[in-house]
């Protein structure tokens, strides 16, 4: 499941950065990925509806939100943190 | 002055606004403007004195937003006008036929006329005419609407929906209104329509095109789809609008309307109008970069097209009503911009963003803040950016905060910097 959840993110992340899923590792940035600020709102948007979840994020503070968004290790972990919780 | 700004050369090239002028600001047979009526609503007040008061209080107009199914938003505050009562002002055939936004407009107006004290008979509104600014237009009857024949699966709607929600509906109202048959239509360039509109207007009397233009504009965006379209881009704060302050996380919408008469000087000096402030000057520029990230360099081209069409120096300009929108990206740039347009004198001048407390008025947001740069002109006070509370080094200039200060300002600015890159700068000074 977990496995499943993190290939779903990296897919959905490839597509915004026009790169094919295994060139996207964990410790890949956003900037890495060359997704711009609008690019991550995107990104944000696409998992929501994904994974039917709702991610706390604002453009204006990204570091200070609850959703790690420095790598796409944390972004996975997030994720997978925020899907857990509806399944509870 | 600026050691930083571009030669004079590059600097009118690249700006609209700077025609061909001799050095002298009111050379080449070209009209001088002055603003002889304002009128505004907005979540501060319903009329101009109100909100000026609010203005020198500091008071917010931000409270819990109150209209249908707010509760499946995640943004909840706004600076909302509650107390609206269209049947206060309207009969109930306008009211079928003015959304929102044309009747914030009607009201703006209609102050503005009565204390320009002008009736358009005959010529003279043969030769007047009005360009408003609005983003949204009657975003509400296509709220209303599209909830009808979506979600409750209606198949007929009122036969006045078209002509309720067009973006030009309150100026050809406005036009009608007061018998204003001279140059009418709307500008929509986002966060910047008021000032182009403005801007606009001004140079129609300034050539001689027309002798009084009303100006300003209005935004109704506070409903559910509204709301929920500005939730999409993450930039919405969910708590204050904090605008120059290191803490600063987002934007705050408003809704309202201002507007204004801009009259011919002589036509306002020889029936003996009392004048509010001179325009002297308008510039606009494109960033022609991103759709939402703004440019400093595009901003401040605007800037300084703005003083130059003004015939201004820099050092003459006292304070600087800001786009101070309260999101990261803005008012780190307009502060960048503002630096390095002014050079020295920026440390000097004071700037702030009256958006912390009207919010947002989005396309109608210059008409309102427009009102502080009048105040401060005429009335030697400065409007506060309220709910500052930690200095930003990127935004290390005098932002006047919290608390409205008394000082005299002989020349102005009101800056606005749309989405899309579109910026627009007016120049008032005090006559």
């Amino acid at each position: 499941m977990t496995g499943t959840i993190k290939s779903r993110i990296k897919s959905i992340i490839a597509e915004q950065a026009m790169l094919e899923p295994d060139q996207i590792s964990d410790d890949s940035t956003p900037e890495d990925l060359g997704i711009d600020s609008l690019g991550l709102v995107e990104s944000i948007f696409a998992l929501e509806e994904e994974f039917d979840i709702s991610i706390p994020f604002n453009a204006n503070e990204p570091d200070k939100s609850d959703f790690d968004i420095s790598n796409m290790g944390t972004i996975i972990a997030a994720v997978q943190r925020l899907v857990a919780q509806k399944a509870a | 002055m600026s050691p930083k700004k571009t030669g004079k050369k590059t600097a009118r090239e690249q700006s609209v606004g700077a025609g061909d002028r001799s050095a002298s600001p009111h050379g080449d047979g070209l009209r001088r403007v002055v603003i002889t009526g304002a009128g505004t609503i907005n979540a501060l007040g319903h009329d101009v004195e109100t909100t000026l008061a609010a203005f020198r209080e500091g008071r917010s107009g931000i409270t819990a937003l109150n209209f249908r199914d707010v509760d499946r938003l995640s943004i909840q505050i706004g600076a909302q006008i509650h107390d609206w009562r269209p049947e206060d002002y309207f009969n109930r055939q306008q009211i079928l036929l003015y959304d929102k936004f044309t009747q914030f407009t009607l009201l703006a107006a209609k102050q503005a006329v009565a204390q320009s004290g002008l009736a358009f008979h005959g010529a003279l509104g043969l030769r007047s005419g009005v360009i408003l600014g609005t983003a949204g237009g009657g975003l509400n009857t296509w709220d209303d609407n599209y909830r009808a024949v979506y979600e409750e699966g209606k198949n007929r709607v009122h036969p006045f929906v078209v002509p309720k929600l067009m973006n030009n509906a309150a100026a050809s109202h406005t036009s009608m209104e007061f018998g204003l048959r001279g140059p009418s239509f709307t500008v929509a360039t986002a966060c910047a329509s008021s000032n182009h509109a403005m801007g606009l207007a001004f140079q129609m009397v300034r050539s001689g095109a027309a002798q009084v233009m009303l100006t300003g504009g209005s935004e109704a965006m506070l409903c559910f789809g509204g709301v929920k379209a500005w939730e999409g881009l993450r930039v919405m704060s969910k708590d204050a609008c904090r605008p120059f302050s290191a803490n600063r996380n987002g934007m705050v919408q408003g809704e309202g309307a201002g507007v204004f008469v801009f009259e011919d000087y002589d036509h306002a000096r020889a029936r003996g109008a009392e004048i509010l402030a001179e325009v002297v000057g308008f510039a606009m520029s494109s960033d022609a970069q991103d759709i939402v990230m703004p440019s400093a360099q595009g901003a401040e081209r605007a800037i300084t097209g703005a003083l130059r069409d003004a015939g201004l120096n820099p050092d003459q300009i006292g304070y600087i009503n800001a786009h101070g929108t309260g999101t990261a990206a803005n008012d780190k740039t307009e502060c960048a911009a503002v630096a390095h347009a002014f050079g020295h004198h920026a440390d000097r001048l004071m700037i702030s963003s009256t958006k912390s407390m009207h919010g947002h008025l989005i396309g109608g947001t210059g008409a309102v803040e427009l009102l502080a740069c009048i105040m401060a002109l005429r009335d030697g006070i400065i409007a506060p950016t309220i709910g500052y509370q930690e200095p930003d080094p990127e935004c290390a200039l005098d932002v006047v905060p919290n608390e409205a200060r008394e000082a005299k300002v002989d020349a102005v600015l009101s800056n606005a910097f749309a989405f899309g890159g579109l910026n627009a700068v007016i120049a008032l000074r005090s006559i």
